[in-house]
């Protein structure tokens, strides 16, 4: 008995000669919102079709709530919910029809199913046009009636496929404001995007996705450690000797490197907030400190840096 | 050891009945299947087949009335001009009734992006297709049993007479055989709806193979029959091997299982669907009926071939879709 959600060991899967995943190693813990991030074609939605069973793996092992998918698909999909990209729903149905196929292909009887829908809807603020045909829905409301349709079986763990693509600003706020509800609730996820900068205010951790490979792992600040150097970005603007200021902040504990952007602004990567320390440091090499501001990395700037170094290495 | 084969076998197998849901798919098929538009004008169109031709071969039987003992039966096989017998309007009402409930089976769950999340409920795609496929052959039997129920109220409305239990045994194994003659045209339909991804392509295809059979089919059989087994001393055995060939071959066409089941059971007076030597004939009263158990008999093969026809295109279907991949 391992307690983690999902497991996969050296997971590889091939089409005809392609490859689409490669030597996967992924753990999820309880509780835990998991991003896969990378560009499209990377693998991640085969490694989720994996994960539920849609799709065999040519080699390796997955467990999903400690389940097989590839024997017990029965048992994983009745406690795995997934959204897929671009959630489709019958259009000539309204929502309720929607809803009710689905929760009796989960075998639940009508009362029961009923109890559920009401719940779920409201979840998700859809009751309103619940005998509404879902062909009239926005593409919002489609992607909420998605999440109602996940949560109708009740799981235990969430998969999303680009869950936010395509939706306007508002809609991405209003939909990771629901996951993170979810999440309080204690149900794990596992979200796919391409769309760095919104997945990352929800999820505990991410893993980078690149031609099959999970390339990096961590926490945002980990990974913008391992691939920005710095986690932090402290900007000084000071007025004062340029030469013995740039000298001081370098010498500082804790930080990694330092660059003058203009005649008095400097920026200081650090591996943690030295703030304090910084101001102190400037201001002891005699220059008149005027403004202090800390930035801390997103990973779109990490995915950038680091699919650009990749570029790179790889035309040199 | 027995242990551990046990052990192994539970690790092989996939686990609970690949049928579970299966109810649940063929509820909400058959909902859709008749509440559409599609639908309703297909109902439209038989029903006034139906009703065209059945006061057609009225009009026709109402001044032999009490000559003949099968009354009843001849109302599905009497023409009237212009209109043809209402059994050779269901020869291309069916397949087009069957071919418009199933063209877009599994390809229209790809269009809409609706086949990931019903795979993703816990249900195997062995219940999805047999359900889409069931729901497709009830909604057919519904179809054809209402049909059939509606020329029986107009002929005992038109020609004043009951019918006998004979003819009623006999158009109720009509309509068994007209149901799965639909079959094959649902399960051929199905198969285009896995193989294309465009429900046209697949209705296209479809109708193809139909036209295929319904024109061209028996030109090409005795082209063949010419081909393999010619006449060259011109002896009655040549002949008769060329005949048996060619009713062989003309065989292997549903069109013709499904007229000749038509033919021996509609027509109680036909003893024989292939080659009758003189020999055969004799001490046979001509002309004089066959009972409905020995019509039967004579189909059974054409039953058969029809019924088993449909299973392997639904196996053929089956096995496609199993191997499909389901990312959109």
């Amino acid at each position: 008995m391992s307690n983690l959600v999902i497991e996969t060991r050296d997971l590889t899967k091939k089409y005809d000669g392609f490859v689409a995943v490669k030597g996967l190693n992924l753990s999820v813990k309880p509780g835990e919102v998991f991003g896969l991030l990378g560009p499209n074609g990377a693998g991640k939605t085969t490694t989720i079709l994996m994960l539920l069973g849609l799709t065999e793996p040519t080699s390796g092992s997955v467990r999903v709530l400690d389940l097989d998918p590839a024997r017990q698909p029965l048992s994983v999909k009745a406690h795995v919910g997934y959204l897929p990209e671009q959630v489709g729903f019958y259009d000539e149905l309204t929502a309720y029809e929607n809803l009710l196929y689905i929760a009796k292909l989960n075998g639940l009887s009508r009362q029961e199913a009923n109890r559920r829908i009401d719940e779920a809807l409201q979840r998700v603020q859809l009751t309103p046009v619940v005998n509404q045909r879902v062909g009239t829905f926005s593409r919002g409301m489609r992607q909420r009636l998605g999440v109602a349709d996940v949560l109708i079986k009740q799981p235990q763990l969430i998969i999303m496929d680009e869950p936010t693509q395509g939706l306007d600003p508002e809609r991405v706020r209003e939909f990771l404001e629901l996951i993170h509800v979810l999440k309080g609730e204690g149900i794990t996820m596992l979200l796919s995007s391409h769309l760095l900068h919104q997945v990352q205010v929800v999820c505990d951790r991410v893993g980078l996705f690149r031609r099959g490979q999970m390339v990096l792992e961590g926490t945002v600040v980990e990974l913008a450690r391992q691939v920005l150097g710095g986690a932090y970005r402290i900007y000084l603007e000071a007025e004062g000797p340029a030469n013995a200021i740039n000298k001081a902040l370098t010498s500082m504990p804790g930080a990694v490197n330092v660059r003058q952007l203009e005649n008095n602004v400097y920026e200081v990567e650090a591996e943690h907030d030295i703030r304090a320390e910084a101001a102190s440091t400037v201001v002891g090499a005699k220059g008149r400190l005027l403004k202090l501001d800390v930035k801390t990395q997103s990973l779109d700037d990490i995915y950038a840096k680091y699919f650009e170094e990749v570029g790179h290495a790889k035309a040199s | 050891m027995p242990k551990r084969a046990e052990a192994l076998r539970s690790q092989q197998a996939r686990e609970g009945s690949p049928w579970t849901g299966l109810w649940a798919v063929v509820a909400k098929e058959m909902a859709d299947h008749l509440t559409s538009a599609r639908m309703r004008i297909l109902e439209v169109l038989i029903v006034l087949t139906a009703a065209g031709t059945v006061y057609g071969a009225m009009k026709n039987l109402k001044e032999t009335v009490g000559q003949d003992p099968f009354l009843f039966l001849k109302l599905y096989t009497t023409a009237q001009e212009p209109l043809p017998a209402f059994v050779g309007f269901l020869g291309f009402l069916v397949p087009l009734i069957s071919i418009a409930l199933a063209f877009d089976a599994v390809n229209g769950e790809f269009n809409r992006r609706t086949l990931s999340r019903v795979l993703a409920q816990p249900i195997y795609r062995d219940a999805l297709l047999l359900g889409k496929f069931l729901a497709g052959l009830f909604t057919l039997s519904l179809v054809f049993t209402a049909i059939w129920l509606l020329l029986y109220g107009l002929g005992i409305f038109g020609l004043g007479l009951p019918p006998s239990a004979e003819e009623v045994g006999r158009s109720l194994w009509f309509l068994v055989a007209t149901i799965f003659y639909g079959g094959i045209w649902l399960a051929l339909a199905m198969v285009f709806s896995v193989v294309f991804r465009q429900p046209a392509t697949a209705a296209l295809a479809s109708i193809a193979v139909w036209l295929f059979y319904t024109v061209f089919y028996e030109i090409l059989a005795s082209l063949l029959t010419g081909i393999l087994s010619p006449i060259r001393y011109g002896l009655t055995e040549e002949i008769l091997v060329q005949t048996n060939l060619n009713i062989f071959l003309s065989r292997l066409s549903p069109n013709t299982l499904y007229a000749e089941a038509m033919l021996a059971l509609l027509h109680p007076t036909i003893r024989s669907l292939g080659l009758v030597m003189p020999i055969q004939m004799q001490g046979a009263v001509l002309g004089a009926p066959l009972p409905l158990s020995q019509s039967v008999l004579l189909i059974w093969p054409q039953l058969t071939g029809l019924i088993a026809a449909t299973i392997l295109l639904f196996a053929l279907g089956y096995m496609l879709f199993q191997r499909q991949e389901i990312r959109a």
